[in-house]
């Protein structure tokens, strides 16, 4: 098999330095709840941020939040130094550089596999078919999904069909990958083939953000954990100080109910 | 029994032929305003959103003689819209009864594709934004194809429904089916054997339709 990047972009070039993502006293009600108070969060080029927290502790709305998916009521987000637009084909552009893979996969249901990741290269990079569709079979084989490209997504397991996702935000060239609950929705035995992507991912350099519940993920991928609880961020650390010794009684609080098992 | 069938006298193919061309002419219009009228009530800019419920609560509620005859009346008599037709020949008719027809016609089709697109899971659209298509591209790609494929059957009534509603069409004179029946009713005092004759007709043109439409709905539906 050729040894096609996930990532060329990244791969080749030394990751150049910078903020990539950069919230600032970001906030988000949805009616009297106060989903997000005061984020600030910045995410540097090639760094690889995992979420965590209890559920509702606004972990997916701020996932959802950087692309622009939910509102926010106040405060700023920028991307690449160019802060999120309103509205319209702006938005839309910047979209384009935001890779995103959702808990439900999300893959258009009414087109193949490889229609599904030559979509966004052919309509929005104005690629050509053929150049969408080979750059689509390299990605699609490197997910370890190649020989599925012509079937339909219900004809796909979950754990393949969140390998074409991960393929298709790919296929778009992103400047950095947001995953919202990428494992979420998926059998036991499933995860593990989605995790080793994104693991191979993170290893080549792509800046990613994401939000999940598997810590094996977050000790081994992540070059930063955020823990998020009641809408705020109640600790930032490396993962190995994070696990080991957390610094807040929320966090303890949380890590003992889900590590004991 | 069938000695009032004079088809020299009556031209009952001719007046189905016009039963038919109305039907086809009609539904391709309220397809198409019908599909733009769905897409301003999903939109997101508000004064659109507006019109199209304003547009779909009129019509639906307005009988359909009424409209048929406003066309006839209001648009070509006071008004002189004529539809590019010599004023008072039968294709001014037609033609004045396919606008009607497209403008009733369509809120019913602008409802069944708005439940259609309520039926494409949100997390579609939503996957077509963060790609970075538009919202015209997203609902014209991801969308709205998922959705005609979900309303296959309810568009096949609403077709069907149109196609008995052509009837009305004689109100202002267009020489079709009806128009043809109470000709005949009224020359050969043959009521019943004339009105079964007429309603075999209709049969004849909805029941392939129905069937035909509701295979072709089982087969392009959406697996998920």
């Amino acid at each position: 098999m050729s040894d096609v990047s996930l990532t060329k972009d990244f791969a080749d070039a030394a990751p150049p330095a910078g903020d990539l993502v950069v919230l600032d006293s970001v906030n988000k009600h949805f009616g009297a709840l106060h989903v997000l108070q005061d984020i600030n969060l910045t995410i540097r080029r090639g760094e690889v941020v995992v979420v965590i927290g209890p559920s509702g502790s606004g972990k997916s709305t701020l996932c959802r939040a950087i692309n622009r998916l939910e509102t926010i009521d106040d405060g700023a987000i920028s991307i690449d130094g160019e802060p999120l637009p309103e509205e319209g084909r702006e938005l839309a552009r910047l979209r384009a550089d935001v890779g995103m893979v959702f808990q439900s996969f999300n893959l258009f249901a009414h087109k193949t596999v490889l229609q599904n990741v030559t979509l966004g290269p052919i309509k929005v990079r104005r690629k050509s078919r053929a150049d969408a569709e080979e750059r689509a079979r390299a990605l699609l084989d490197r997910v370890g999904v190649g020989n599925q490209a012509d079937k339909y997504p219900a004809q796909l397991s979950g754990g393949q069909q969140q390998r074409v996702a991960i393929a298709r935000a790919l296929a778009m060239e992103p400047k950095v990958m947001l995953f919202d609950e990428p494992t979420s929705a998926l059998d036991p035995e499933m995860i593990n083939e989605v995790l080793e992507v994104m693991q191979q991912l993170a290893r080549e350099g792509m800046t990613m953000i994401v939000v999940t519940h598997e810590m094996g993920f977050a000790r081994s991928a992540a070059n930063r954990v955020v823990f998020m609880a009641d809408g705020r961020i109640v600790e930032e650390a490396d993962p190995h100080q994070f696990f080991d010794n957390p610094r807040s009684d929320r966090a303890k609080d949380f890590l003992s109910k889900i590590l004991q098992h | 029994m069938f000695d009032f069938l004079d088809l020299d006298r009556y031209d009952l193919f001719g007046a189905f032929w016009t039963t038919v061309q109305l039907t086809v002419f009609s539904a391709i219009g309220s397809l198409i305003l019908g599909t733009l009228l769905a897409a301003m009530r999903v939109s997101p800019v508000p004064v659109m959103r507006a019109f199209g419920t304003a547009y779909v609560h009129i019509f639906r509620n307005t009988p359909l003689t009424l409209i048929i005859v406003a066309c006839s009346q209001l648009l070509a008599l006071t008004l002189g819209m004529t539809m590019w037709a010599d004023v008072g020949t039968d294709t001014m008719g037609f033609r004045l009864a396919v606008l009607g027809f497209v403008v009733y016609t369509s809120t019913f089709v602008c409802e069944a594709v708005r439940s259609g697109i309520n039926t494409v899971p949100v997390g579609q659209a939503e996957a077509a934004r963060a790609l970075g298509l538009s919202f015209a591209q997203v609902l014209t790609m991801i969308v709205l194809p998922q959705a005609f494929r979900s309303v296959v059957a309810p568009l096949a009534n609403v077709l069907i429904a149109l196609t008995k509603n052509t009837t009305v069409a004689a109100a202002i004179g267009v020489s079709e089916a009806a128009l043809l029946m109470r000709d005949m009713i009224e020359q050969e005092a043959q009521l019943v054997p004339i009105a079964t004759l007429f309603a075999f007709g209709f049969i004849v043109l909805t029941l392939p339709t129905g069937l035909l439409l509701g295979r072709l709905s089982k087969r392009v539906a959406v697996k998920r």
